[in-house]
């Protein structure tokens, strides 16, 4: 990036030119993922249009499993979604310095994951373009939504959830967004017109004392009504389960566990994003073995919490003395999907117990492989307490299992190409560290570029 | 007002500011700005403007979101009853979910509305003191005084290590 001169002289201007240094450029690399994520994504186009010409019954789903891939999916990008709110919210709350280069990328993964998971609901529908009815509007029907049910708790707790978070996380970008503009004024060609996007992006930020002041605060109360938001959302996600009297589901632990999962979740799925993304965009220098450090911590308690959780509903379900719930219990270990069963407990339980070695978190391969492994325990943790419940319900006359069609696999694959097309589109255009926060970790002399913090 | 000169005074540390600010203000001169790259709350304090009134707005939105999500709620169950099992219409254990859910979206869209406002945001025009150093590494300390006093204001910012001090009437 020519027009990123003159050379740094200080320490903030180096910060403001690696990372819009990283920006733009677009290599053969960088194209040919897009052309692949582009081929899957309209697969999985093609797919969803064939379930909507055909019918419902060219998905797997049917009784007694009405819930199948699509909401184990719908569930698995909300959870992921969670950790971006939690690093850039209650981080932010805490003062912990380490989130600085990474909550930018949180929030965008937050931004994305919910744009997924939002679809999951719409695909779930047997007749899609009715969808607009969960919305409370004025209709000739005189007909309003049943505001007792979790699945409308559920549709406001998402839209809210998007909408803040959306907000959030462009409030953050403003700063930058004027940086960038500066950073090109007086540039040509391409360069003017970008110049201009940004400068009209950034809503006219110049840096006063007042512009921060009225910034500072309402970032602030941002991140104070995003924090209860961010626990509030899974606690009704959960609640969409919770609140019918199926067995495996009908439990009040069910609200802090899908939270403490989500997080578990989004910091896996930040750490798999972030490392190939560092190395990616050589921005090496701002995310460290320090931030791998904490997150690995983070991962590690997170990890512990959903392990108490699973061993915790089987103590429920014996000590309830109810037969049918320790069937489904029993059954979701030793039935036809104990497979599933043996992933979630190894990937979520076992592999990141690895995280209390100090080597380990510090490690940036060791720690990316586990984060792959949590990631596919997630999905799979989903997967085993929606279908094994359903399959498995009250009578045995009733009881079923579930096999996903090729439409809803391959509608799932298009889902990681959904949220990473996003995601790579967001790493070149956008500044995917924060240049504001890290300028400001700098000044507070909390951490800099390139600092390890080997002695924590 | 009588024609009144600023001095403008640039930094590269953000400390230096501060007590740049600090001293200024003994002075008593009394339009004083800073521009710069990022804020601190120390320097904030140092600045000593009133507080912002964003605050206000979070607060009037939550309430207004609060209301607005009981209210309708309640009465959407009134305007079409569905009398089940002779229980109440209204369930409003049910609805602090939604009511909840509208406090936090009214709060959040109110405070990003107050903040755009009172730094009259969006604009095209940006202030004609901004420069483009000031959202990079540079920190611009603008202050508007009585020309009888520009030659002590310019002493005093000197004696902070500035990069650069200019006088404009």
């Amino acid at each position: 990036m020519a027009s990123v001169a003159p050379p740094a002289r200080t320490p903030f201007a180096r910060v403001s030119r690696d990372i819009i240094g990283a920006l733009w450029e677009s290599d053969l690399r960088f194209r040919l993922m897009m052309l692949l994520l582009l081929v899957v994504l309209g697969w999985a186009g093609f797919a969803w249009i064939y379930q909507i010409k055909y019918g419902m019954g060219t998905a797997g789903i049917t009784h007694p499993v009405m819930w199948g891939v699509y909401i184990t999916n719908f569930v698995f990008w909300v959870g992921i979604a969670h950790s971006g709110t939690l690093i850039s919210a209650i981080l932010y709350l805490l003062r912990s310095g380490w989130r600085t280069t990474i909550n930018r990328t949180a929030e965008a993964m937050t931004i994305f994951a919910v744009m997924t998971a939002g679809l999951f609901p719409l695909i779930h529908l047997g007749r899609v373009w009715y969808f607009y009815f969960l919305a409370p509007y004025p209709n000739q029907r005189l007909l309003w939504p049943n505001f007792r049910s979790p699945l409308i708790w559920d549709f406001f707790a998402i839209s809210t959830y998007f909408t803040i978070s959306l907000l959030f996380w462009y409030s953050g970008l403003i700063p930058d967004l004027a940086t960038i503009r500066d950073r090109l004024k007086g540039a040509r060609g391409l360069g003017r017109l970008k110049e201009r996007i940004y400068g009209y992006l950034s809503l006219g930020w110049h840096g006063s004392d007042s512009q921060w002041k009225n910034y500072r605060r309402a970032y602030l109360y941002m991140a104070a009504i995003a924090t209860p938001l961010v626990l509030s959302v899974h606690s009704v996600v959960s609640w969409d389960f919770a609140m019918a009297v199926t067995p495996g589901w009908h439990s009040t632990i069910f609200a802090p566990y899908f939270v403490a999962g989500a997080i578990f979740s989004g910091i896996a799925m930040v750490i798999t994003l972030s490392v190939p993304f560092r190395w990616a965009l050589g921005l090496e220098d701002y995310i460290t073995e320090y931030h791998y450090d904490n997150m690995g911590k983070l991962l590690l308690l997170t990890s512990l919490i959903v392990g108490y959780a699973y061993i915790a509903e089987y103590f429920m379900a014996w000590f309830s003395g109810d037969p049918v719930e320790w069937e489904s219990f029993r059954w979701r270990a030793l039935g036809d999907y104990s497979g599933p069963f043996v992933i979630m407990m190894t990937c979520n339980v076992v592999i990141p117990l690895l995280c209390f070695f100090r080597r380990i978190r510090r490690n940036i391969a060791a720690i990316f492989v586990i984060s792959i492994f949590v990631n596919i325990g997630m999905w799979y943790e989903r997967f085993v307490i929606i279908v094994t419940s359903l399959a498995h319900e009250y009578s045995p006359g009733a009881w079923g299992l579930y096999k996903p069609s090729w439409v809803e696999l391959s509608i799932t694959v298009g889902s990681f190409a959904w949220f990473l097309f996003w995601f790579m589109l967001f790493a070149k255009t956008l500044p995917a560290i924060s240049i504001t926060e890290v300028k400001e970790s700098i000044a507070e002399g909390v951490w800099k570029p390139g600092d390890k913090k080997e002695e924590a | 007002m009588a024609a009144r000169e600023i001095v403008t005074a640039t930094f590269d540390d953000i400390h230096a500011v501060v007590g740049a600010v600090r001293t200024i203000r003994d002075e008593a001169c009394d339009e004083l700005s800073v521009f710069g790259p990022i804020m601190e709350t120390e320097l904030e304090e140092a600045i000593g403007k009133p507080p912002s009134p964003v605050r206000r707005y979070a607060l009037i939105g939550g309430i207004s979101g609060c209301i607005s999500g009981f209210a309708l709620t309640v009465w959407s169950s009134y305007y079409y009853p569905l009398v089940v099992g002779g229980k109440a219409l209204a369930s409003i254990p049910a609805y602090v979910v939604i009511a909840f859910e509208m406090t936090i979206l009214f709060a959040g869209i109110s405070a990003l509305i107050g903040m755009l406002i009172h730094n009259r945001m969006p604009t095209l025009k940006l202030d004609p003191a901004h420069v483009p150093g000031y959202s990079d590494d540079l920190f611009a300390l603008r202050v508007a005084c009585d020309p009888s006093r520009t030659a002590k204001v310019k002493e005093v910012l000197n004696s902070y290590g500035p990069a650069e001090v200019r006088v404009e009437r």
